[in-house]
């Protein structure tokens, strides 16, 4: 069997187990949308504050989901991962000559199918609300590009987890250090908006708040090179390590005597 | 009865970190997501609080910190159910609605110690208070009345299906209320759509009350305690009735 057939198995393997626990994508579909409905009412006011870049709310906010949405595909693929390992599927997987690339390639194959239809959703979504995306059509090509390369950042990450600790309750709990590296960004106001010193120079430090402003920029400004050079560039930074040290890991998980 | 099982329930939440520490980092997490994050919304035109947005989103983390350790003790009930423990439990009291004040006198214990760590960060964070005792001493009472509330809700819930996958059961409705509720800014101030939803919804006259509370103006308190109150009422039947289910499938 060669390299990409091995992929194309365990991708489609990783694929149809994400779509036979409907919680798994269900809740990443609806979830952001719902956090993106009550943030926007409730913060519809911050659009009068000065300096605020837009009079939409909504249009604003609708990085939100790509990024929690690719927390949850990150988090679901990355227990399924780990459930593999736990129950020796890993193990058996070792005896057979699969190559360890097609473990990693496929798994994270999976969990881009899931970012593809992700991305998909919130765009249609976004656009049938009422958004408008400033940089056009080739810009919401750009979202939809940017919103799967972070869905394969974090997913790398999300293996990452799985392979060194192998247990699920350890790659669940990774969810609210997710959470946390989320919420504490510029995903609710502009960065150059937050009074808190601590919280701007958080939020600045943050790389998430970089991917944020990319995808925010399209939508609301139009062709921002800077915010989208440096979204990009956090994205390519976070997959590289990611997948470097995932393949490390891997490396260790499949050790055969 | 009661006294043993809060006892158990307190010791085992504060014996196990996992239990222990997502009870009191989640709550501190959103207070200094939303107080420092969003502190400029002080300034949005029609925005008026006395005693500022720490104050202003204290009160909104308080009630959300009370009410989800009511909802998170609905897991440990589900949990004495899946290792039979519950069965156990039942057998041996002989009136079983003390198995139910026993998990609600160990929520309250839960939620107490979250309520003392959040206070004492928000007041290191510079908090204003313009209440005075009695007034903050409604406030918290007001949070320990919304914590009886998420755990009746949640036990209810737990004893009729007494498995962990109802967790986003007990959850979700809890969350979706306190959400649908003006969180970020007073209710005049949301989008439309989400006032209407918002001046249905018995959590804002909650919020209004506890943030009235804490600025020392007090408003809406018999519609904010009348609610939770009646809340309560409700819940106790549907816990009371969840236990009954229980005992006839025969605690497991």
């Amino acid at each position: 069997m060669t390299l990409t057939s091995q992929v194309l198995h365990l991708a489609r393997r990783s694929v149809l187990r994400t779509l036979r626990q409907p919680a798994n994508w269900i809740t990443p579909l609806i979830f952001p949308l719902a956090l993106m409905a009550v943030n926007s009412g409730g913060l519809d006011a911050a659009t009068s504050l000065p300096g605020f870049p837009t009079d939409s709310f909504i249009s604003f906010f609708l990085a939100f989901p790509f990024i929690q949405g690719a927390l949850f595909a990150t988090v679901n693929a990355g227990v399924d991962l780990a459930r593999d390992i736990q129950t020796g599927f890993l193990n058996r997987l070792a005896l057979t000559p699969m190559q360890s690339a097609a473990l990693l390639v496929g798994h994270l194959g999976g969990v881009i199918a899931m970012g593809f239809l992700q991305a998909l959703w919130y765009l249609t979504v976004g656009l049938a609300i009422g958004v408008r995306i400033e940089a056009g059509v080739l810009g919401a090509v750009v979202i939809f590009v940017l919103a799967v390369m972070i869905v394969l950042a974090f997913g790398s990450f999300g293996a990452l987890a799985a392979l060194r600790t192998g247990s699920t309750e350890a790659v669940h709990s990774l969810f609210p250090v997710f959470f946390v590296f989320l919420f504490i960004s510029s995903m609710n106001l502009p960065r150059n908006l937050i009074e808190t010193e601590w919280f701007q120079i958080a939020a600045s430090l943050n790389p998430v708040s970089y991917l944020i402003e990319a995808i925010r920029s399209l939508v609301i400004e139009g062709w921002n090179g800077e915010a989208l050079a440096l979204g990009f560039g956090v994205c390519i930074g976070l997959t590289i390590v990611g997948l470097t040290l995932s393949s490390l890991s891997l490396r260790g998980r499949l050790a055969r005597t | 009865m009661a006294l043993a099982v809060g006892w158990r329930m307190l010791h085992n939440n504060f014996t196990t970190p996992s239990l222990l520490i997502p009870g009191i980092a989640f709550p501190m997490f959103f207070f200094v997501a939303f107080a420092g994050g969003l502190s400029r919304v002080n300034d949005v035109p029609g925005f008026q609080f006395p005693v500022g947005y720490t104050a202003f989103q204290f009160v909104f983390v308080l009630l959300q910190s009370a009410a989800f350790a009511g909802v998170f003790t609905g897991f440990g009930i589900v949990r004495d159910f899946e290792t039979g423990f519950a069965r156990r439990l039942m057998v041996a009291a002989p009136d079983r609605r003390g198995i139910l004040l026993g998990y609600a006198i160990g929520a309250l214990g839960r939620w107490a110690v979250t309520a003392l760590v959040l206070t004492a960060v928000a007041m290191l964070a510079g908090m204003e208070v313009g209440g005075n005792g009695v007034d903050i001493f409604a406030l918290y009472t007001l949070a320990a009345l919304v914590n009886v509330t998420g755990l009746l809700w949640s036990a209810g819930v737990a004893m009729r299906l007494r498995t962990l996958q109802a967790a986003p059961l007990m959850q979700l409705p809890v969350f979706l209320s306190l959400f649908f509720a003006p969180v970020f800014v007073p209710v005049e101030l949301l989008a439309s759509w989400l006032e209407t939803i918002a001046r249905l919804n018995p959590v804002t006259l909650m919020l209004e009350a506890g943030r009235s509370l804490i600025a020392g103006e007090p408003a809406h308190l018999v519609g904010a305690f009348g609610g939770v109150l009646a809340l309560i009422a409700l819940f106790s039947v549907w816990a009371v009735l969840g236990l009954r289910r229980a005992e006839a499938a025969g605690g497991g």
